[in-house]
């Protein structure tokens, strides 16, 4: 097991009755990319802005790179870098301007011509703030929480809001970021942005953490497939698969054992003779996996 | 040393930001001498009885736009910054920076103060132009400490009411209208003897506008005998401006409140 950068335990945040993060555990190493993944309202933001030291906890341990966030401390917040999910910069300064300004406060930060590489803002270094895409003052954002060359950094939905191409873009200085050996937490609502970009992805729903693995992991823990087709006009479909129907005309089952039911229903059409029409077979993508988690836990708590 | 290279940093970008906004630099800056001349156009050309003594309407516009320069440099701007940096995650950004959170402050109220000096001797030479009202001379002393009373006691109460503001949609209508009628009853917008009945007087000189307008008044005023030092009216403002303080230290906050 690799170096804990981020070591959680039992972490909890009460706002009155209500109980926003329910005692999670975490573990996040060194050069990780890690994915927090959830609903609005999952907690993912209370959860990353108590381990940035901008909230406090109710309850639990903590340690971000061996420091208590919770105690404030200069020599963590020199070591870290946050982007925040609001922006707050001055718009009459230019982009090198607000990148050298944040230089300014830390005692080892990268070069600004690096630090303008990583995030692909180069072009604009002469540009005022204002005069930004929201794209590329995303990016400004990501540019100053790199500033002070942070060991961890801390990307609270990075891409929401953007157009699809401003995404690839951020997906790619994303991946820089991990080339460079930085140790990102990420949230995100985004499904295909957690399985494009992280290492591991926890999913969180309701306070709570009720999956944590890889990406293709948390698809092939299920071992499940589903297979679809058209219904056939005038036919009884086969017992036994647990077929049903689904959306647009189709017919769907979930299988634990792939072969041996599609051997089933393809005999059954070939004695039948009749085409089992767009006929697909599919893995469970995290997305379905995700619905089905979060449809889970929902009915936990539903009264 | 590295203490005063941040905060030279925070000014240095502080003052290019505010250079690169040339409409709100401008009327920043015409703000004072536009009051002062509408003023003396209404109610300057007849002389004034001011304490025991009678002076010219000009003389008396000049101290009077100095106290409304102070409130407005460091009142007004610092509360209506404040809010509107604390609902666009500025502040937050800050807290999550190695940056001391004494040193930004530090950076704002230098920022304020500054342009605060360059108002005030762009109307003393204005007046002094224009109006043929004199610079103070022996009394300078007493005319720079009550500055910097006054520009402590406003910069606090910026941040004090600053802290009570929910939001920054709130903030011209709350900072205005708790400083704009204090202007109107304390001498700085109508002149005293304009037949005012007295309790006004008695409710102004509750709060600190009166007092820094009343100091100035003295300090600026080229019948003032001796050094011009208003204790009480210092001592008055400076009791809020530690009001100001406690109330900040107790109830400011850095995070955005949606």
């Amino acid at each position: 097991m690799g170096e804990a950068v981020i070591e959680a335990r039992g972490l909890r945040k009460r706002y009155g009755e209500v109980e926003a993060v329910r005692g999670i555990d975490l573990r996040i190493e060194r050069g990780e990319v890690f994915a927090l993944l959830g609903p609005n309202g999952a907690g993912k933001t209370t959860t990353v802005e108590i381990l940035e030291g901008h909230r406090t906890r109710s309850g639990g341990e903590v340690s971000v790179l061996g420091f208590d966030p919770g105690r404030n401390e200069v020599a963590l917040k020199e070591r870290m870098g946050i982007v925040l999910q609001h922006t707050g910069l001055e718009p009459y300064l230019t982009v090198a301007e607000t990148v050298d300004m944040f230089r300014g406060f830390y005692p080892r930060p990268l070069p600004l011509d690096e630090v303008l590489e990583v995030v692909g803002l180069e072009e604009q270094r002469d540009r005022r703030v204002r005069r930004l895409s929201g794209g590329q003052q995303r990016r400004l954002d990501v540019a100053v929480g790199l500033a002070g060359d942070p060991e961890l950094l801390f990307l609270d939905e990075p891409t929401t809001g953007f157009d699809p191409t401003a995404r690839r873009g951020a997906w790619t200085m994303i991946r820089n970021l991990r080339t460079l050996g930085k140790t990102v937490l990420l949230t995100t609502h985004y499904l295909d942005e957690a399985q494009a970009l992280a290492d591991r992805v926890a999913i969180m729903v309701r306070g709570e953490i009720v999956a944590e693995d890889t990406p293709t992991g948390l698809v092939s823990a299920d071992a499940d497939a589903v297979i679809r087709f058209r219904a056939p006009a005038g036919v009884d479909l086969p017992d036994g698969l647990g077929l049903r129907e689904a959306a647009e005309g189709l017919v769907e089952a979930r299988t634990a054992a792939l072969t041996r039911d599609l051997h089933a229903l393809t005999s059954w059409a070939l004695a039948e003779g009749i085409a089992l029409e767009d006929l697909t077979v599919s893995r469970l993508s995290l997305e379905d996996v995700f619905l089905r988690l979060t449809d889970e836990s929902g009915a936990e708590v539903a009264p | 040393m590295k203490a005063m290279r941040l905060v030279l940093m925070q000014l240095k970008y502080q003052e290019r930001a505010f250079r690169r906004n040339p409409a709100a630099a401008f009327f920043t800056i015409a703000f004072p001498l536009i009051f002062l001349v509408i003023l003396n156009v209404i109610f300057g050309g007849s002389d004034l009885d001011v304490g025991d003594r009678v002076i010219s309407g000009a003389t008396f516009y000049i101290p009077a736009i100095a106290a409304l320069t102070v409130v407005n440099s460091c009142y007004t701007s610092i509360a209506m910054s404040w809010v509107f940096d604390r609902d666009g995650g500025v502040l937050k950004r800050v807290r999550g920076s190695p940056l001391p959170p004494w040193a930004f402050l530090v950076g704002r109220i230098g920022h304020a103060v500054i342009l605060m000096l360059a108002l005030l001797v762009l109307v003393v030479l204005f007046g002094w132009l224009f109006y043929d009202v004199d610079v103070p001379g022996q009394t300078m002393p007493a005319v720079l400490v009550t500055l910097a009373v006054g520009a402590f006691a406003f910069c606090t109460l910026g941040f004090a009411i600053a802290a009570v503001i929910p939001n920054s949609d709130a903030a011209p209508a709350v900072v205005n209208g708790s400083i704009l009628p204090l202007l109107f009853i304390s001498d700085v917008f109508i002149p005293p003897d304009l037949g005012t009945p007295a309790w006004v007087g008695h409710l102004s000189s509750a709060f600190p506008v009166k007092h820094l307008s009343e100091a100035l008044q003295t300090a600026f005023n080229p019948f003032t005998t001796g050094a011009g030092f208003e204790l009480v009216h210092l001592g008055v403002i400076a009791a809020w401006g530690i009001a100001g303080l406690l109330f900040t230290l107790r109830f400011s906050s850095w995070e955005p409140r949606v």
